[in-house]
């Protein structure tokens, strides 16, 4: 009974309504039909219209006529490109304008500049993975994996101490930078609104970005070597001189996210009878956590590959080492400028390891920026529109 | 359970600025209380001074006093964190916390707070904070899901149901309805007779009708010009107010001769 009477009114909205609706939001001021002035004027919302494939074809063209040219001129493949775009750029538009409006043109010529804007962002990305793949993939394996460099001359050996190294220094430095950023940036959005130990603290984390790298690896080295003599390498060392880089970009990202959450729920909290730092601790953080790790993990990616400071303070050894507060510890940049520079006789296998260690490094950053998104997505605001 | 409040010679201000000026009433206990006024009078701002939300924002000061059950709000020794425990607050735009649940929003009172509750006690409050506020009957088969799912009014309705939930003494609302559609404004004024009976309420409206429908008291505030501060015209009666108000300004106000 109920199932054919409750689909009429909706069967009855559905078909006509569409068309109208759209044609009204297109052209919102259109003049309507008035009755009686109908006097014959005809009003038409249609304009002429490229066919569909009319960027295929003249892709191809321009590809085709581009392709001639290079071939003839003796260009090489990339000029080839560049003058198939240029080619397309001019083509597409001038048939557009010819045939359908000039506000249509620009919207093909601006559509294919930010194609051609993005191509050629994307093409370093590409050739740099395309490189590290075609020269790294084969070193890696089992082997490569779990063996250090120990008493190794010529082929053989692995990145198992450098991994090793990486993971361990990289961990302790987002143990040290994480507390401190974060808590910086919770001082600077929820207790100092403009006062000016804000106004200090922003400036000093701004000065901090743009200290250069092997600058915080001598500011640790010193800083252990009073401790520990001249001449001193621990793996923690590295860790500080990373958090050094690191704390700044923790501070500015976990504050960005900070500020993005409504006042309103600092307030709702408040008027709960929260006390502030549990609203802090239970509304606000929860809140922006996906944010804050996401920048955790961009900050974390941002100084695994940090190879100046690692040189100086944590050092580079042959072995796996496992203690962060004594002695020399390797690190997979670290490995990469050691296998590359002095890659020993013959070239050919520190050089494929370097490779590898390439091929690692660049896996490690994407592995945990995947994981990254998962834990944001898993923690994220339950919206279910 | 249910408490008046005593204003007394208050003024508000954010900054340098005084926002509202030498306000004296007395808020009558278990019954509605209507605050009516143009924009930028200060009918949120005295609003917000009554749970000491007003010095959230920073600069922010009251002088004078409010004194509910022999007690001065602004005395040194109260805590602004337990004043707005016993004085809830509804918002104009509906708030609900977005990481919570529509069960954890209407406990986020005790849950924000630590407080352990044992299973079937905290479903007791909430099934009838939920019921209180009109919306158990919409929800129940959807406890779990999200607060932000929920239409405008509906979070509306639970960002009341999180309010009463507490239990406070009083609760104050800043122009709860007008983000809201007919059907669910005259679904939270349902809500508030039915509240009443329990709680102090004062309402801030911009809606006439609505402050002669649901209210027992009315007061309006006014303001001299622009940048001067606000104050308290008149306040009686809503039945006197609407009727024959003792102010020019009132009546000019509320029959729609003004500015
Ligand atoms: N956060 C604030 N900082 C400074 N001034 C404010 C703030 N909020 C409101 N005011 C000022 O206080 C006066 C009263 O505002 P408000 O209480 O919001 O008025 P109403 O709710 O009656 O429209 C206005 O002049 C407004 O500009
Ligand atoms: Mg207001």
């Amino acid at each position: 009974m109920t199932g054919p009477l409750k689909s009429t009114p909706r069967a009855t909205e559905a078909t006509p309504m569409p068309r109208t609706t759209s044609a009204q939001t297109r052209f919102p001021q259109a003049p309507r039909p008035e009755r009686g002035a109908g006097t014959g004027r005809h009003l038409s919302f249609g304009q002429p219209h490229l066919p569909w494939w009319a960027g295929w074809l003249v892709a191809a063209v321009s590809a085709a006529a581009a392709a001639l040219l290079s071939l003839t001129l003796g260009w090489n493949i990339a000029g080839g490109a560049v003058v198939a775009v240029v080619l397309f750029a001019i083509a597409l538009p001038t048939w557009s304008v010819l045939v359908e409006s000039s506000r249509a043109a620009k919207d093909r010529l601006v559509t294919t500049l930010v194609w051609a804007a993005f191509a050629i962002a994307l093409v370093p990305l590409v050739s740099l993975m395309y490189t590290v793949l075609a020269n790294g993939l084969g070193v890696i394996n089992g082997q490569f994996l779990t063996y250090s460099m120990r008493n190794v001359i010529g082929q053989g050996g692995g990145i198992y101490h450098a991994i090793i190294g990486t993971v361990l220094i990289t961990l302790a430095a987002t143990l040290i930078s994480v507390p401190v950023g974060l808590l910086s940036a919770i001082y600077l959005v929820e207790y100092g609104v403009r006062n000016r130990t804000a106004r200090t603290i922003t400036f000093l984390v701004d000065v901090m970005t743009g200290i250069p790298s092997i600058v915080a690896g001598l500011f640790a080295y010193a800083l252990f070597a009073l401790f520990f003599g001249q001449g001193v390498r621990m793996g923690f060392g590295g860790a500080v001189a990373l958090s050094l880089l690191m704390i700044p970009i923790v501070v500015r990202s976990c504050e960005e996210m900070l500020k993005l959450v409504p006042g309103d729920l600092r307030e709702a909290s408040y008027a709960l009878g929260v006390p502030k730092w549990r609203t802090i601790v239970k509304v606000v953080l929860p809140t922006a956590l996906p944010g804050i790790i996401t920048g955790v993990t961009l900050a974390i990616a941002r100084v695994i590959g940090e190879t100046a400071p690692l040189l100086v303070i944590a050092g580079s050894t042959d072995s796996v080492n496992t203690n962060l507060f004594a002695e020399r510890m390797m690190t997979l940049p670290v490995f990469i400028y050691y296998s590359f520079t002095q890659p020993g006789v013959p070239a050919q296998f520190g050089q494929d390891r370097a490779w590898g260690a390439a091929l690692v490094l660049i896996v490690i950053v994407m592995a945990l920026n995947l994981v990254a998104r998962a834990i944001g997505r898993t923690f994220s605001p339950k919206t279910a529109r | 359970m249910a408490k008046s409040i005593d204003v007394s010679d208050l003024n508000i201000y954010y900054g340098d600025f005084l926002a509202v000026e030498g306000v004296t009433m007395t808020i009558p206990s278990r019954s509605v209380t209507a605050l009516i006024g143009p924009s930028g009078c200060g009918k949120s701002t005295f609003l917000r001074s009554l749970n000491r939300m007003h010095e959230v924002i920073p600069g922010a000061r009251v002088e004078g006093k409010i004194v509910i059950d022999g007690q001065d709000l602004y005395g040194s020794e109260v805590d602004p964190v337990e004043v707005r425990r016993q004085i809830g607050m509804v918002f104009q735009r509906p708030n609900p916390f977005p990481t919570m649940s529509i069960y954890d929003n209407v406990l986020a009172g005790s849950r924000l707070n630590s407080k352990r509750l044992p299973k079937d006690r905290a479903d007791e409050i909430v099934e009838r904070s939920l019921t209180s506020a009109n919306l158990w009957v919409e929800v129940k088969d959807r406890l779990n899901k999200p607060g932000q799912g929920l239409s405008g009014g509906q979070q509306q309705r639970l960002c009341i149901a999180r309010a009463i939930a507490v239990e406070p003494q009083v609760l104050l609302m800043d122009e709860p309805c007008s983000a809201l559609d007919p059907i669910s404004t005259s679904a939270i004024e349902d809500l508030i007779h039915e509240l009443k009976s329990d709680y102090t309420i004062v309402i801030v409206t911009h809606n006439m009708q609505q402050a002669a429908r649901v209210s027992e008291d009315t007061a309006f505030f006014n303001l001299a010009g622009a940048g001067k501060p606000g104050n308290l015209v008149e306040m009686n009666p809503t039945r006197k107010i609407f009727s024959n108000p003792e102010e020019k300004a009132t009546e000019a106000y509320i029959s729609g001769r003004f500015g």
